[in-house]
């Protein structure tokens, strides 16, 4: 009998026998499941997170802040300052032949959220009318476009989603004055998408403001980025910085995730620490409980490699089952699930996408575990001497 | 007590599963203990924040000012001991990942209303007589290596200066801190009346008021009173003792609890199904010198009872390691997320204990209950 058949007839016999071994076999099935689980879950959430706002950023727009200021709401632009970004060499033009730029302003209204009634705050972002060439993404799918001069605002479908009285219809109060919703929007599932949008002079306006907290403008192509960059950095009369859209909202989602991703580091080393104990205690249970069998086939003259790969394939067949429901789980019950994360300036509301790509990289760690748990045990049934082995009562 | 070593000789009849089983228990309590311990410390930081101290900010949002007016105004509400104000100043040390947290206040009205602010004598007065001194936090002078008398260069990238310079420039009077330091002592506090004169938008107005008040059961009152006095206005607040504050301030992060909750539960599953298991394999293996026992003896329950010793005294022992392990890990997971260094309360290390008990209690009550039916003679015989 050649090596490789007595491999395919030892593991074809054991995994035969898994079924009298139920009980233990499934712990590895369970503990698997549960590592998993948590692990899609929670992975599943702070990839979402990330790429809801990566998603907001496009390579060919670029955002013009204060320079030294790490984000919008930290970074002010005076009115003065207004038409030299816009007019800047590499900003692409509208249909109307105006420069395609948005100077615009950001503010913040605490409102309450459906789930649990408590006071959350939603970002509102004042916008030019050039925002619709410069954000195409956005899409009214209900009501009207607010109408410029007029305390009227468009709602994001997330922000929507998340919290009460944001029906066309219903009224918000700002800053001493109170804007009516009339209409909704969609950008995609993107950050826009969670705020409130109105037209910028008129908030502006209304919170009595000269200046503006960013500019955003559509670039000729992704190439004019420098050219636009060199015009803006260069001209003495300007104190900003600019960065490519994209990359801007790379850098926010990064600061959102360094204590997520911490969070969820910890969780997963842990989980997967606790799976390896779990798969090795049942293999080595396994591997006793075989005890007589393996002897008496060692002593028959089956060797040491079909032993050890019946192991290592129990192990691994046991942790793949178990991966694949852990993932099965994890979809069913978080896929698609609508999750608001805030702090005192906004929140984000974003869908929990669980990717092909997340569940694959949790299967195969699982199956590395399951490898890993297997491995010891094999060596030990491989090195088990015959003559006791046989004689073993267990 | 005299079975414990009985117990113990039981437990290590196969050394290498209880070794895995306790690994894996231990790791199970890390978990809940670090978890738990986070919610817990939040909660008893919640209780630990004052009720009877106010917070009076705008109503539509933390990032609207309020006009300075409103001081006196509030001053005069019964029930108010002192008022103090607060400007957020967003500010950076020579590069903006420097990020440095500065605040201007009338540091006479901030010391009088929070007697937990250690300040070396003398400085209150020096910051009196120099419009552009400074106190700066224990921390944050350490982390920078700043020291008294240090002029510093900061620069904004929301507050302009009024003579178009880029630096604001304060000089170190004094270094401060929290007495318990459960707050992180990491600010630049610099003058109010300095900074409002010297930027230019803003002026006159203030990011946030502190309000003392003579009764912590008259909290809510006085609030909608203070209200009250702005209702309608431009300039609406909102106020809140400071431990109400902190409560709805934690659930805008969002439902943290819920997704604790689910992976603690989704890890004791597992974990019970663990134990639970290697306990009954256990016993089936060692039903011939149960038998033994009985034979010398041993009553039934007596048995039973030997088993279930066992299972608490290995989950007992590998969840009290595994939150001993949490309990070392706390403080820099607080001093991660910039809470202080905070202990892991008796309260979560007493409850992992209780619920390591109940998961052995009921992962070893089947087989031990099995034990029970062992007929002496078929056991002893191995059949």
């Amino acid at each position: 009998m050649s090596a490789l058949s007595q491999m395919g007839a030892v593991t074809g016999m054991n995994l035969r026998s898994i079924p009298r071994r139920l009980g233990s076999s499934s712990v590895i099935v369970i503990g698997i499941a549960g590592v998993v689980g948590v692990i899609v879950a929670v992975f599943g959430m702070t990839r979402s997170l990330s790429q809801a706002l990566v998603d907001t950023g496009r390579p060919d727009r670029a955002i013009v802040l204060r320079s030294g200021a790490q984000n919008e709401t930290s970074s002010t632009l005076l009115v003065d300052a207004f038409a030299t970004i816009k007019n800047a060499p590499g900003v692409a033009r509208t249909s109307a032949g105006d420069a395609a730029g948005s100077a615009e302003m950001l503010a913040s209204v605490n409102l309450i959220r459906r789930e649990d009634g408590a006071q959350a705050a939603v970002g509102v972002r004042g916008v030019e009318p050039t925002s619709a060439t410069i954000r195409p993404e956005v899409k009214l799918i209900d009501g009207r476009m607010f109408r410029p001069g007029l305390r009227e605002m468009i709602v994001g479908r997330g922000a929507q989603h998340e919290f009460k009285n944001l029906e066309i219809g219903d009224h918000v109060g700002l800053r001493d004055s109170v804007w009516t919703i009339v209409g909704i929007f969609e950008s995609g599932g993107d950050a826009n998408e969670s705020r409130l949008f109105a037209d910028a002079q008129t908030l502006m306006s209304a919170y009595k403001r000269t200046a503006a907290n960013s500019v955003t403008v559509l670039l000729e192509s992704e190439a004019s980025f420098d050219e636009f960059k060199t015009a803006l950095t260069t001209n003495p009369t300007l104190s900003v910085s600019v960065e490519r859209e994209r990359d801007y909202y790379q850098r926010q989602s990064e600061d959102a995730n360094t204590f997520f991703d911490l969070v969820t580091t910890f969780v997963g080393i842990i989980m997967a620490l606790g799976a390896l104990f779990g798969a090795l205690n049942t293999m080595y249970s396994a591997v006793s409980a075989r005890t007589v069998e393996i002897a008496t086939l060692r002593a028959i003259g089956f060797g040491a490699s079909g032993v050890v790969s019946s192991v290592l394939v129990e192990a691994l067949l046991l942790s793949f089952t178990g991966a694949v429901v852990g993932a099965a789980i994890a979809w069913l019950l978080f896929n698609g699930n609508t999750i608001g994360i805030g702090n005192n300036v906004g929140t984000l509301v974003f869908q929990m996408r669980i990717t092909p790509a997340l569940l694959g990289s949790s299967v195969l760690l699982a199956c590395i575990v399951g490898l890993l748990g297997g491995l010891l045990p094999a060596l030990r049934a491989a090195r088990m001497p015959v003559a006791t082995a046989l004689r073993a009562t267990a | 007590m005299k079975y414990l070593p009985l117990i113990w000789a039981g437990l290590w009849r196969k050394r290498v599963r209880t070794v895995l089983t306790m690994l894996s228990v231990a790791v199970a309590f890390v978990l809940f203990g670090v978890m738990h311990g986070v919610t817990a410390g939040i909660d008893q930081i919640i209780n630990q924040m004052s009720d009877s101290r106010l917070r009076i900010q705008s109503r539509v949002n933390i990032t609207e000012a309020l006009p300075i007016a409103h001081l006196g105004r509030i001053e005069n509400v019964p029930g108010v001991l002192g008022v103090g104000y607060y400007n957020f100043v967003g500010a950076y040390y020579q590069e903006p990942r420097n990020q440095i947290s500065a605040g201007a206040m009338d540091m006479s009205r901030q010391t009088a209303l929070f007697p937990e602010i250690k300040v070396p004598d003398g400085a209150l007065d020096a910051m009196a007589r120099t419009r552009d001194g400074a106190l700066i936090g224990a921390d944050l002078a350490k982390e920078r290596g700043w020291k008294v008398g240090d002029r510093i260069p900061l620069r904004s990238s929301i507050w302009m200066r009024k003579d178009g310079a880029q630096d604001w420039t304060f000089e170190i009077l004094g270094i401060y801190s929290w007495a318990d330091g459960r707050v992180p002592s990491n600010e630049f506090w610099i003058n109010y009346q300095y900074f409002d004169e010297e930027r230019t938008f803003g002026n006159g107005t203030v990011t946030i008021y502190f309000a003392r008040i003579n009764d912590p059961a008259h909290s809510a009152q006085i609030a909608e009173q203070i209200d009250g006095l702005f209702a309608n206005s431009a300039n609406e607040t909102q106020t809140q003792n400071e431990r109400d504050w902190l409560r709805g301030r934690i659930a805008q992060i969002g439902n943290m609890a819920f997704f604790v909750n689910a992976i603690i539960g989704a890890v004791m599953f597992t974990l019970l199904f663990l134990t639970g298991n290697t306990m009954m394999q256990s016993v089936r293996e060692r039903i011939p010198e149960l038998a033994v026992l009985k034979t010398y003896g041993f009553s039934s329950s007596a048995v039973v009872l030997l088993v279930l010793g066992e299972a608490l005294l290995l989950c007992g022992v590998a969840a009290g390691i595994g939150l001993g392990l949490a309990r070392l890990a706390q403080p820099s997971i607080f001093r991660a997320i910039g809470a202080g260094g905070l202990a892991l309360p008796w309260s979560v290390i007493g409850t992992g204990l209780g619920v390591a008990a109940v998961v052995a209690i009921i992962s070893a009550l089947p087989p031990a209950w099995r034990t029970q039916r062992i007929s002496i003679v078929d056991a002893l015989a191995g059949r």
